[in-house]
């Protein structure tokens, strides 16, 4: 790289730009008002299906989840580590899991499952099964969203063949904007994690005579545990 | 990529008599097409998002410096770094330095038709840099030497058992010795095939759908997850994007996702949108040390302004060639370059010149059904429309569309003579032995009856001698 060439490309980029658009640097009025939008975003037309009361957020989630291909199941915090077990015997998987290590997480009783091996920490590229949270989830479309960082590694959405997600149902919102508002709350804004994943199903392609083929490069089985708190 | 959009009439003849090629077309108008109609059904809101999102481009274009410049001033507060590329020699060159310096021997590359755009394969080839084509179309394509067909769907073109054979003839040496029959198995044996790839791969290339200024974020949007490794995996992340890619907030990013998956494939949303904001943080488990973006422009800025401006909303869905009669009969290879249907029709000529591709926007009947489902409403047929005119200003068109258009032009102002000549026409032609209201072969215009039957005219003579009578 050299930098007097970057600088260079630039200037001759951002002025090419300005001399088609007829103008210098943005400035006066018209900037305030560009920058007045960019600090108070206005949002675009409202969606019904992303407006409805709490408890119909949860069933239009779930439906949109399912018809995107992924399984569901309604737990109580007691139950989820041996639903998360039933599933993986149901679905002749090894018990053995990458789980996140998160806070939220580990106040599970995972160790009531005795047949079930968990190791803490990142995907791996022989990982069978994941087990992660979920940072909230959108009604709107059935997707997950997961931030990522040290308690939410990427590599657990991505390597393994099963991801088992588990979602507290209170953070199921409407839509995407409601998930940008709770980023915004929980980071700076302008400093998102590096990686925000939002993920409807498991992985798919059409690229083969566009017909819908399950389990691409991401997990061909995603399974999410709506935890009643 | 080099273009071979001066052929396309040999490179339409060759697509209609391309008998796997038919086959595969044939299912566009069950597949893509009728589930972005169902997908438009089941959003009331959808026309009204279509106008913003139209909206929202609009207002990012009136603005490109500011949001670009915003969205640098992010990636850089966060680490990454931003790269201005005015032309495609630009981007190779920054790309390859970006290589490079972290001793690179393969790129996994997510697809992008930026990247097309740029011919960054092959450039890197020859600087003994693999790259690997990671989203299954473009793998399959890849191994076969071939461009892609479609923007979203690069190997719409080929059926299952082109693909078996293919998979066959590249796979054998790894020991994948059986030709496969189902599509289930051809995926299951490139992923297996591509994860080791991933795991080798130093860097990681994708495109952007959209380029965030509020946050500094790229984000993409994806099926396979192969995006997402290739942004995770490897150890640098370098994304490539052209400048139209940038909007201003998350906000416009929703109203935007909303249009964008249900025009494409006629989903509620992709499996996979991702925002990536900058380089791996010190806590963090996974992710690339390194984070780059190379902004493109390549011919795209001197569009803003114009006329033909429009053409920068474009989001890259593929409804306008999932629904182009065109299209759906030569498929995307015969357009010759990078982006085929109306919107290759109408991008093309600006980005190689309308000397090399001029055929392209006289490709079309102006049916309309592009723009009728162009999510951010592009009026495609009047921007092919003012290619055809720039072509006729220039001297392109042949020599008998010219002498055809000016006889007509002569006979047009002559209202008395033009009547005389229709109706004279029309009786001569009810002597070339009609049969079901078609003629198999015509003088003059065999070039049409070679293809298709020409309509004989109605009884009851000419449009003009018709009109008089009802009106009287």
């Amino acid at each position: 790289m050299n930098p007097a060439v970057d600088s260079a490309n630039r200037a001759q980029l951002l002025n090419g730009i300005r001399r088609s658009l007829r103008r210098g640097e943005l400035a006066g009025e018209e900037r305030r008002a560009v920058e007045q939008r960019l600090a108070a975003p206005p949002r675009g037309p409202a969606v019904a299906r992303a407006a409805l009361p709490a408890s119909e957020k949860v069933a239009l989630f779930c439906q949109w989840a399912e018809a995107n291909n992924a399984t569901v199941a309604h737990v109580t915090v007691a139950d989820a580590p041996a639903e998360v077990v039933a599933y993986l015997v149901r679905n002749n998987l090894p018990a053995q899991a990458a789980i996140a290590p998160s806070s939220q997480l580990d106040a599970y009783d995972w160790a009531s499952q005795k047949m079930l091996s968990l190791r803490r920490g990142r995907g791996e590229a022989g990982d069978q099964v994941s087990i992660t949270g979920a940072f909230a989830a959108i009604a709107e479309t059935g997707t997950l969203v997961m931030t990522s960082g040290p308690d939410h590694p990427v590599t657990l959405n991505l390597l393994p063949e099963t991801h088992v997600v588990v979602l507290r149902e209170a953070d199921i919102v409407g839509g995407y904007e409601d998930v940008w508002d709770r980023l915004r709350q929980r980071y700076d804004k302008g400093r998102l994690p590096r990686t925000v994943n939002t993920i409807t199903g498991p992985s798919r392609t059409g690229d083969i005579e566009q017909t819908i083929e399950l389990g691409a490069h991401g997990p061909r089985r995603m399974h999410i545990l709506v935890v009643r708190e | 990529m080099q273009s071979t959009a001066h052929d396309f009439k040999e490179n339409v003849e060759a697509a209609l008599a391309d008998s796997n090629l038919q086959d595969s077309l044939s299912k566009l108008k069950t597949g893509f097409s009728e589930r972005r109609r169902q997908a438009a059904e089941r959003l009331p809101e959808f026309e009204v998002l279509r106008d913003h999102a139209r909206d929202i481009k609009n207002h990012a274009l009136a603005h490109l410096d500011f949001y670009l410049e915003e969205f640098e001033r992010k990636v850089t507060a966060l680490g990454g770094h931003v790269h201005w590329a005015p032309t495609a020699e630009d981007a190779r060159q920054i790309i390859a330095d970006l290589c490079r310096s972290v001793g690179a021997r393969s790129v996994a590359k997510s697809k992008s038709m930026v990247a097309e755009e740029i011919a960054l394969n092959e450039h890197l080839e020859a600087l003994g840099i693999a790259p690997i084509e990671t989203d299954l179309g473009e793998y399959i394509i890849q191994l076969r030497h071939e461009p892609p067909s479609h923007i979203i769907a690069p190997a719409v073109h080929l059926t299952k058992d082109q693909v078996a054979d293919t998979f066959l003839e590249h796979h054998s040496k790894l020991g994948f010795t059986k030709r496969l029959t189902e599509r289930n198995d051809l995926v299951a044996e490139a992923r297996h095939v591509l994860r080791r790839k991933f795991i080798d791969a130093d860097v990681g290339l994708t495109g952007a759908n959209f380029l965030v200024a509020e946050t500094g974020s790229s984000m993409l949007v994806t099926n396979e997850g192969n995006a997402d490794l290739s942004n995770t995996l490897p150890r640098m992340h370098i994304v490539l994007a052209s400048i139209e890619k940038v909007i201003p907030t998350l906000e416009d990013a929703a109203v935007l996702l909303r249009v964008l998956a249900r025009s494409a494939t006629g989903q509620e949303s992709s499996a996979y949108t991702t925002l990536n904001t900058g380089p791996k943080r010190p806590q963090d488990l996974d992710g690339p040390e390194h984070y780059h973006v190379v902004i493109l422009d390549n011919g795209r800025s001197a569009v803003l302004g114009t006329k033909m401006q429009d053409m920068l909303r474009c989001i890259r869905c593929g409804a306008c060639m999932n629904h182009c009669p065109v299209y759906g009969a030569i498929g995307g290879h015969a357009y010759g370059w990078v982006y085929p249907g109306p919107i290759g029709a109408v991008l093309t000529p600006q980005l190689i010149g309308v000397e090399e591709a001029g055929d392209l926007p006289n490709a079309s009947t102006f049916c309309g059904r592009c723009e009728s489902v162009c999510p951010v409403r592009i009026p495609l047929p009047g921007l092919m429309r003012h290619w055809r005119e720039r072509e006729f200003e220039r001297h392109l068109t042949p020599r008998p569309v010219r002498q055809g258009l000016a006889l007509w032009s002569f006979m047009a102002r002559r209202p008395p003579l033009y009547r005389l000549a229709t109706a004279m026409a029309n009786r001569l032609l009810a002597l070339f032995g009609r049969t079901d209201g078609r003629y198999r072969r015509l003088p003059l215009a065999g070039a049409w009856t070679r293809y298709r039957d020409f309509p004989a005219p109605p009884p009851g003579g000419t449009f003009h001698a018709q009109w008089k009578r009802r009106r009287s």
